[in-house]
């Protein structure tokens, strides 16, 4: 398990990524910059399932459902609040609500984790046919107009916290979704290396024997679930920094699908897979889509079925055997004693 | 008389039309060390299930000291003081022998007590030369030996061991003896095993469970001498 080994390469190379984030705007054009923008913003939601998945164990098909829901709730509450502020927080807090309930129900009810999949991918076509079908002046929460399948258009971005007249302007946005991606990424990191992180890996690993030593594994991870909800509601909210429109195909399969594209081709078990998947494959879609002779999804496809035959682990452990195969004495000699002062 | 460690009331379980364990009686005193045997399919191992909640019982109870714990979840029975460790090993293969440890101390102990327990523990069963490895990568009875370490780790009042010299060497069969011996000056122990060698060396009391129910209960001795025991015993070399 190579969890706490490398959390200072993770601190170095995230303040090498945060100076490039923040010297990014001055190098690069408006374009390219909202492109990173929505890219940062997925890359975030790659990770709310990287972290359930490749850490907690748990498959879940439908992490859009976080996603949709944050970014709705954000957007209602931008609304009405005329505030990004309050509405970011909404757009953590109803994804968890809704993470703790479905999650409670799912695993306190012993449903396996191949029917955990289904149940959340099922779910998230609820939400997509529930918000698709509120059209109307009828469906409105507060100010806010639901649109049905037409979306809520105009969402107030993000603005600076306590002055709502101040809007963040798309170069800031971008640097206030950069840092966000990197402050998620390394927040998880301390997370796996809690106490908490290594008994969700342990009920990975093997759940009756963390119930035979006393660890509830329902507990751990309904939690983990939860977590996983918050995050991704989180990146509905960045993501609607960046489109300030939000309409019911965010619940649609092809999101659900791709999240999970991005976290095998990252590599399951690593939180820096999910990150390098994600914005592979959204860059390659993208510059795929900039030429008509081939089919986006026809390649994404290939790709993904290569990826299962030939680097099943993932770019980032298939990376990081063949570095650890190159210095095996060094690694050895890490001392573990001051890795769990670290923890 | 005190209230007993353990205590087995009718305890009976069916899976569809077969009865793998009951109306079992059985009484563990505090710090007792009791032997389990019987052929396979006897009920031995379901028997262990069913004191550590991974089976809910038809009928019947259990009662550790005093408290029913009949119907509980595996987590809830181990927090009460119970360990085991199971016929096929149950290690979290991803994680290092000293990590598999660590995890098993830190449910009751501060990051830094776990640590300082796992290290006694590695040392105490012999494993600190494969501290580093990952479980999955050891060999079967050094898998054992793991899971052995996870249990006394816990800490528990009460450990059930499924055939733990299962795999082993003869001189690893050995130092397990001694090891078991060893913890019984303050734990109680329910021990399944198949070894009859392995039992002469450490039993004082026996159980013998077949087809479910308790065939006998007595002093080594006097069972390895008993003729039903032999019967059901046919062919596996009791008589040495």
């Amino acid at each position: 398990m190579q969890i706490l080994k490398g959390m200072n390469a993770a601190l170095i190379g995230s303040a090498v990524v945060a100076v490039g984030v923040i010297a990014a705007p001055y190098y690069v054009d408006l374009f390219q910059i909202m492109q990173l923008t929505v890219f940062a913003a997925m890359a975030v939601l790659a990770l709310s399932l990287g972290f359930i998945w490749g850490y907690g164990g748990i498959l879940c098909f439908g992490q859009t459902s976080f996603f949709g829901l944050g970014a709705y709730a954000y957007a209602i509450a931008a609304i009405n609040f005329s505030d990004s502020t309050p509405a970011i927080v909404m757009a953590i807090l109803i994804p968890v609500i809704f993470a703790a309930l479905l999650g409670y129900f799912m695993i306190y009810g012993g449903v396996s984790d191949v029917y955990l999949g289904v149940i959340t991918l099922t779910v998230s076509l609820i939400l997509f046919n529930m918000v698709n079908s509120t059209a109307g002046d009828f469906y409105k929460i507060g100010n806010a107009r639901l649109g049905g399948f037409n979306g809520i258009p105009g969402i107030p971005t993000f603005n600076m916290p306590g002055n709502p007249d101040y809007i963040l302007s798309p170069e800031q946005a971008w640097t206030v979704t950069g840092l966000a991606l990197i402050v998620v990424y390394l927040g998880l990191r301390v997370l796996i290396a809690s106490t908490f992180g290594r008994i969700i890996i342990a009920i990975r690993e093997n759940e009756t024997r963390a119930a035979l030593l006393g660890y509830d594994p329902r507990f751990y991870k309904l939690i983990t679930f939860m977590i996983g909800g918050a995050i991704a509601g989180f990146a509905g909210a960045l993501y609607i920094n960046w489109g300030a429109f939000v309409s019911p195909t965010i619940f649609a399969l092809g999101l659900s699908a791709q999240i999970i594209i991005w976290v095998i081709i990252g590599g399951r078990g690593t939180l820096i897979g999910p990150v390098i998947g994600c914005l592979l494959m959204q860059w390659m879609v993208t510059s795929i889509g900039e030429q008509q002779t081939l089919d986006a999804n026809f390649i994404l496809g290939a790709i993904l079925i290569v990826f299962v035959l030939l680097v099943p682990k993932g770019i980032a452990p298939t990376l990081r055997d063949l570095v650890l195969a190159r210095l095996p004495a060094k690694k050895s000699e890490t001392a573990p004693s001051n890795e769990r002062v670290k923890a | 008389m005190t209230t007993p460690l353990l205590q087995t009331s009718n305890l009976t379980i069916r899976f569809g039309g077969v009865t793998a364990v009951n109306a079992v009686d059985f009484t563990l005193r505090e710090s007792e060390l009791r032997c389990l045997i019987g052929p396979n399919g006897a009920g031995k191992s379901t028997f262990f299930k069913l004191l550590t909640g991974q089976l809910r019982p038809s009928e019947g109870h259990v009662h550790l000291r005093g408290t029913d714990i009949s119907g509980s979840l595996p987590h809830e029975i181990a927090r009460k003081g119970v360990g085991i460790k199971t016929q096929v090993p149950n290690v979290f293969n991803a994680l290092t022998v000293e990590e598999n440890l660590w995890i098993a101390a830190r449910h009751k102990h501060t990051p830094a007590y776990a640590t300082d327990l796992a290290e006694a523990i590695l040392t105490q069963l012999r494993l600190t030369g494969i501290a580093k490895r990952e479980v999955g990568q050891l060999a079967h009875g050094q898998r054992q030996w793991v899971e052995i370490g996870t249990v006394l780790a816990g800490e528990p009042d009460l450990i059930l061991l499924d055939e733990p010299a299962a795999g082993m060497t003869h001189d690893e069969v050995e130092r397990t003896a001694e090891l078991i011996l060893e913890i019984n000056r303050k734990r109680a122990l329910i021990v399944v095993e198949h070894d009859m060698q392995f039992i002469k060396m450490i039993a004082k009391t026996v159980t013998v469970l077949h087809q479910g129910a308790v065939l006998i209960e007595d002093d080594v001795a006097t069972v390895l001498q008993d003729s039903r025991v032999r019967d059901v015993y046919l062919g596996k070399g009791l008589a040495a």
